[in-house]
């Protein structure tokens, strides 16, 4: 399942050399994993997710015209979550992506701790982008996104 | 790219393919090649496609790439048949800049800098997932919304002569809450009076060089050794969901199909998209403007607390660096109306232009421009001239060179603090981390920047500022 076990960080993402912002390609098996991956790289950018314990638990469910809608406003969640519920990302659950009519949907539950003085939090995503983002499968799946920050 | 050289400092990408007019870039050959190193020349080829546009798509001298439209872009488009696009004034909706004068000299605060840098600290919140001191309900954030820095002024933050020292009098007329999603509201509501982070930054500073004198006597800035306080913060996550929101909504009304960039997704400025996305745009500029206001308040606060009084503390000016506006300029020997987007470029009108307050009318608009974290920061003036060059706009910062993960990779927060303590400035921040992704080596010369933006006209200088206490979000 995506997000869980001892997977190393650096087999999930990689982050890319960009001049002002965030850049990252996340990788999956499937879709949905790709998918996890980025909302984990995404959380690298702010803070150590790695450091994360599941204690509050957060569903998330987003809809899309396309693929690249969907994987923004997915991505999206997190910055919402740290900012309306303190809310900071450690493991994403049980991801699934489908049709709905023209449209794609996405639920997944994100599992994490509500921030405190414990945790640093050295950068701030302000919005997901669209900018040279790629969603490609061969093999497997590779998601780049670049975050504003 | 083919680029042709104007001049020394004026570049040009002729118009060829999709574009409507060329691209001119105006950047000495120095910076032109940390420009070519990125996607900022292709961005502005991109935006001289965007119908309506009229003249030029113009590149400031700090310019860098940004999703879309270049950071450092400004372009206008016919308010009648033109466009207008969320991607042109960036996410940071008027992350903007305000300096403070002061009747200080640097030898009343050196002895209390800690002490003052600590205040300012416990009393300015910042850092990622801070809140703000202010319980706000919706209500009272949707007055904010369409009044500004207004409301801030009768709340009881600052000064009513702030407001005409404000860009658009700390509130745009043009600002409405009918499209501001509730989750805009949400993210609004806990950091109203809140630094933030990244790249920006709360500094008091000491007048390094005076270059124009009359304008600084105007400005309010007399001598070398005199101590300002810059502020440069912007709309919060409350901007940042107003552009993501119009960004999926113009998707799903006009299609991304044809876009080089889904960024530079857009729709007519009269449509009812262009048109909410404009209202709601210029609510956010107010909570910038608000947000800065009550700041400026807490500053002044503490500088009375701490030094014995805030007298003289009058402000010099307040620039939006992230916008766009509906304005008049001369076209062709009319006056055409336009809308006019500055995505990290700010105004710098000259005199005699009605939008410069009375008291700046006959010298021109302040412009501020801060540097790195740690390097001088500038005032300039606004010109006649750049109302035929840049549609009344130059640079607005150094413009980053090096990456976020790259910096972190090669400085350490900790180090920069020492070293800048060497120099005499104080450092506080939230995050170590995030200072080394500031350090000032991943930044242009702003000095550079501003030296072109004054021999090219943009905007000339007035004054330089350098850093005593720093304190980062």
């Amino acid at each position: 399942m995506a997000g869980e076990g001892a997977w190393p960080a650096m087999d999930r993402y990689r982050i890319l050399p960009h001049t002002a912002d965030g850049k990252f390609q996340a990788y999956g098996r499937t879709l949905e994993e790709a998918f996890a991956n980025a909302a984990l790289a995404t959380a690298s950018l702010m803070w150590d997710w790695e450091k994360i314990a599941p204690r509050v638990r957060h569903f998330v469910h987003v809809k899309g015209i396309d693929r690249a809608q969907l994987l923004v406003k997915f991505l999206s969640e997190i910055v919402y979550l740290l900012e309306t519920k303190r809310f900071l990302l450690g493991r994403v659950q049980g991801l699934r992506i489908r049709s709905e009519f023209a449209s794609l949907a996405l639920e997944a539950l994100f599992e994490g701790e509500e921030l405190s003085a414990a945790h640093e939090i050295y950068g701030g995503v302000k919005a997901v982008t669209y900018n040279d983002l790629k969603i490609e499968e061969c093999g497997g799946f590779t998601v780049q996104v670049v975050v504003d920050m | 790219m083919d680029l042709v050289k104007i001049s020394d400092n004026v570049w040009e990408i002729p118009k060829q393919g999709e574009m409507r007019v060329p691209a001119l870039i105006y950047s000495s050959a120095r910076l032109l090649e940390a420009i070519r190193r990125d996607q900022t020349l292709a961005q502005a080829r991109n935006v001289a496609c965007l119908p309506g546009i009229v003249r030029r798509s113009y590149v400031m001298p700090d310019a860098h790439q940004g999703y879309g439209f270049p950071i450092g872009g400004v372009a206008a488009f016919d308010a009648e048949d033109g466009i207008i696009s969320p991607g042109g004034v960036g996410y940071d909706i008027n992350c903007g800049v305000r300096l403070l004068r002061t009747d200080y000299r640097e030898s009343d605060v050196t002895a209390k800098r800690k002490e003052l840098l600590a205040a300012i600290f416990e009393e300015v919140p910042a850092g990622v997932g801070k809140g703000g001191i202010t319980k706000l309900n919706r209500t009272v954030l949707k007055e904010i919304l369409v009044r500004g820095a207004e409301w801030a002024v009768e709340s009881g933050y600052g000064r009513v002569e702030d407001l005409e020292r404000t860009e658009e009098g700390g509130r745009m007329p043009e600002a409405a809450v009918d499209g501001i999603s509730e989750r805009a509201l949400e993210r609004g509501i806990p950091q109203l009076g809140t630094l933030g982070a990244g790249n920006h930054f709360l500094e008091f500073q000491k007048v390094l060089e005076i270059y124009d004198e009359a304008a600084a006597r105007a400005f309010g800035i007399d001598a070398a050794g005199q101590v300002t306080v810059m502020i440069h913060c912007g709309s919060r996550g409350l901007g940042h969901q107003v552009a993501t929101d119009y960004i999926e909504a113009m998707e799903n009304a006009f299609g991304v199909a044809g876009l080089p960039d889904r960024e530079l997704v857009n729709a007519p400025f009269k449509s009812p998209e262009g048109q909410r996305y404009f209202r709601s745009m210029s609510a956010a500029v107010n909570y910038a403007f608000a947000n800065r206001q009550m700041i400026a308040h807490w500053v002044r606060d503490v500088f009375a607390r701490v030094l014995g009084s805030a007298k003289g503390m009058d402000q010099v000016y307040d620039v939006c660096h992230n916008v766009a506006k509906v304005e008049e300029h001369p076209d062709g020997g009319r006056s055409r109306r336009l809308v006019v987007h500055r995505k990290g470029a700010t105004r710098s009108f000259g005199a005699g232009r009605p939008e410069v307050p009375g008291r700046y009318r006959a010298v021109g608009q302040p412009v501020l421009i801060p540097g790195s974290m740690g390097t001088a920061s500038f005032l300039l003036v606004g010109t006649q001239e750049a109302e035929g060059l840049s549609f009344g706009s130059t640079a607005h910062g150094a413009g980053r060179v090096m990456s976020r993960h790259e910096a972190l990779r090669r400085f350490r927060g900790e180090k920069i603090r020492d070293d800048l303590a060497k120099r005499g400035i104080e450092l506080k921040a939230t995050s170590w981390k995030g200072v080394a992704e500031e350090a000032a080596e991943a930044y242009k010369d702003v000095d550079e920047v501003v030296r072109v933006s004054n021999e090219v006209g943009l905007g000339r200088l007035v004054a330089k500022l350098v850093p005593i206490g720093v304190m980062k979000g």
